[in-house]
């Protein structure tokens, strides 16, 4: 805090005013990350905000020029790293474009049952976090207790519990597990009362209701002007969800309702994520049943690792295969392609321009929250500095994703 | 996959007949290179015809084809919500690269256009605050084009860079610190 002492003026003293800089962050609970905002106050309201970022800037395109496809699959996990089975899909289907693949369809039912569990984890997130960050601790506590649930199903699926890098392009690392059905239709059937829960404890309180409703409102113009995308804009209004209007994988197969809320502030926002919760239990429920036996990868030598890997202890050919692809990769055909997914937070695009080696010449990174972060500017109503904190958690960036 | 709605293009080529480029389309995206002074007038044709309606800008992506010539691009992607249509412009750039910046069409290409100069030095005329984004203030070159090695220059701070041009910004441990 700079300058609060010129504030301070000695008694019969014209009132002297001035604008204060305000140094929010980078290291502040409320940011989410290492997010710096310069807050110019004039009192307590906030007359300009100018967001400071690249704190968490890894150069993740720059490292990808020099990875090969299946390489890059870690890198991704590292973007939105609440929900690393999207980043991985997102750039699993932007490979396969170029290579003209697809996954068998049991490997996309998997990917989208993965990637609606990322989903509720990286919701569960902020529908804990938002309120935490206005001061009521405790429905973190219960997001967090059902996070868990979707933890200890990844490390079952994956062996990992938050970088997963699950996906391959043309399919998935492996089968599901033994005994994981059961598990996650145990989930399902819990976790819709949970919900509930948490709307108890949140939608009652009214401290939260008066620091969010009407809070922070951004219409429906700025949020498509500002390029806003996901929950943000549709808490807006807007009616667009990838999954339904560009289907992608078995998502057309798949029944479910895209929320959207007219009221554009943090609450509408806050309750979109919470609804879309609901909505992804569906989807999960629904590929459960529909998931066909199958392969779980494409049976191209050129691109997968022998989907059966016993070949490689007995066959010099499925041996070779398995080192060729290790340690070359697979070359892919040039050409670009943008491929884009409903992630939990937005649009999250890949633009690939694949010069014919097993190496992309340039990936590109639409991340959502980068492009949401703007929609601080969008802001008309949040006056006061304690709004800021509500809008800023409302939008939910993750600062990886924004600083790639 | 489900077949993509296809573009409407005759509004396009009737207007801009002879300027721009049509490059056909490829895995459901159209593509148009545009030269770079009718990037704006285009963007904003496509924005504003009411059969068009390409009202989300996606992304703008900087790409150094080095050692090619012309030696960059931005390619902008954009997306009509009403059509559910995409659209690819590539717009190639010489070096030292400009370009006019479509700020004033779409609010949301401040950052990305931030971005791009940030990483390529692609310098866009008529944006309100071309700061770099990711990078420090002060810092020296752009990273993310082609001849930039990938450990960056070897000076105080980075042991394991590249031996390479001595790096020309002040010492970073006693540069002030730029509020705001």
């Amino acid at each position: 805090m700079t300058e609060v002492t010129e504030l301070m003026r000695p008694e019969g003293e014209a009132l002297n005013t001035k604008e204060v800089l305000l140094n929010l962050g980078p290291q502040h609970p409320s940011t989410h990350g290492v997010l710096r905002l310069v807050l110019e106050l004039d009192g307590e309201i906030v007359e300009r905000v100018d967001p400071h970022i690249g704190y968490l800037h890894r150069g993740t395109e720059k490292l990808a020029e020099s990875f090969t496809y299946t390489q890059i699959f870690p890198l991704t996990d590292r973007l939105d790293y609440v929900c690393p089975p999207s980043n991985n899909l997102a750039f699993a289907l932007a490979v396969e474009k170029l290579l003209g693949i697809e996954a068998p369809i049991r490997a996309q039912y998997i990917r989208v049952m993965m990637a609606e569990l990322a989903r509720i984890s990286g919701h569960l997130l902020i529908t804990g976090a938002l309120p935490m960050d206005l001061g009521a601790m405790t429905a973190l506590l219960y997001a967090m207790r059902e996070r868990e649930m979707i933890m200890d199903l990844m490390e079952m699926i994956t062996g990992a519990r938050m970088h997963t890098s699950f996906c391959r392009v043309g399919g998935v690392r492996e089968d599901l597990p033994e005994g994981f059905l059961p598990k996650i239709r145990e989930f399902c059937a819990i976790f819709p009362n949970r919900i509930r829960d948490y709307e108890r404890l949140v939608e009652d309180n009214r401290v939260f209701l008066k620091r969010t409703q009407g809070v922070g409102v951004i219409s429906a113009e700025d949020a498509i002007d500002l390029g806003l995308s996901g929950p943000n804009l549709r808490a807006s209004g807007v009616d667009w969800d990838i999954r339904r209007d560009e289907p992608y994988e078995v998502y057309d197969r798949l029944a479910f309702n895209v929320i959207t809320r007219k009221e554009g502030d943090c609450f509408a926002r806050w309750q979109c994520r919470v609804d879309e919760m609901r909505e992804s239990v569906r989807i999960i429920e629904q590929c459960i049943e529909q998931m066909p036996e199958g392969l779980f990868q494409v049976d191209m030598p050129t691109i997968a690792f022998p989907v059966d890997k016993e070949r490689v202890h007995c066959s010099m050919e499925a041996l070779i295969q398995h080192f060729d692809l290790s340690a070359y990769g697979f070359d892919v055909p040039p050409g670009e392609v943008y491929s884009a997914i409903e992630a939990p937070k937005g649009e999250l695009g890949f633009y690939i321009i694949s010069d014919g080696s097993p190496k992309p010449f340039r990936m590109k990174v639409r991340a959502p929250s980068f492009v949401n972060l703007q929609a601080l500017f969008g802001v008309t109503n949040a006056r006061y500095l304690a709004d800021m904190i509500a809008v800023l958690g409302s939008i939910d960036p993750v600062m990886a994703e924004v600083d790639k | 996959m489900s077949a993509e709605p296809s573009l409407n293009r005759a509004p396009i080529m009737e207007r801009f007949e002879g300027v721009i480029e049509d490059l056909g389309s490829a895995h459901g995206i159209e593509i148009f290179a545009v030269p770079p002074e009718t990037i704006v007038e285009f963007c904003r044709f496509l924005k504003e015809h009411p059969a068009l309606q390409f009202n989300f800008l996606s992304d703008i992506c900087g790409v150094d084809r080095y050692p090619e010539t012309p030696r960059f691009e931005t390619v902008y992607h954009l997306y009509s919500l009403p059509n559910k249509w995409r659209v690819r412009i590539k717009c190639r750039l010489g070096d030292p690269p400009r370009v006019p910046s479509v700020t004033g069409v779409w609010r949301t290409a401040n950052w990305h256009e931030r971005e791009a100069w940030d990483m390529y030095g692609i310098r866009f005329e008529g944006h309100p605050d071309l700061r770099r984004i990711y990078m420090w203030e002060g810092f020296e070159g752009f990273p993310q084009r082609k001849d930039f090695p990938l450990r960056g220059f070897k000076d105080k701070l980075n042991p394991f860079g590249v031996e390479g041009p001595p790096p020309t910004e002040p010492d970073l441990a006693t540069r002030e610190i730029p509020r705001g």
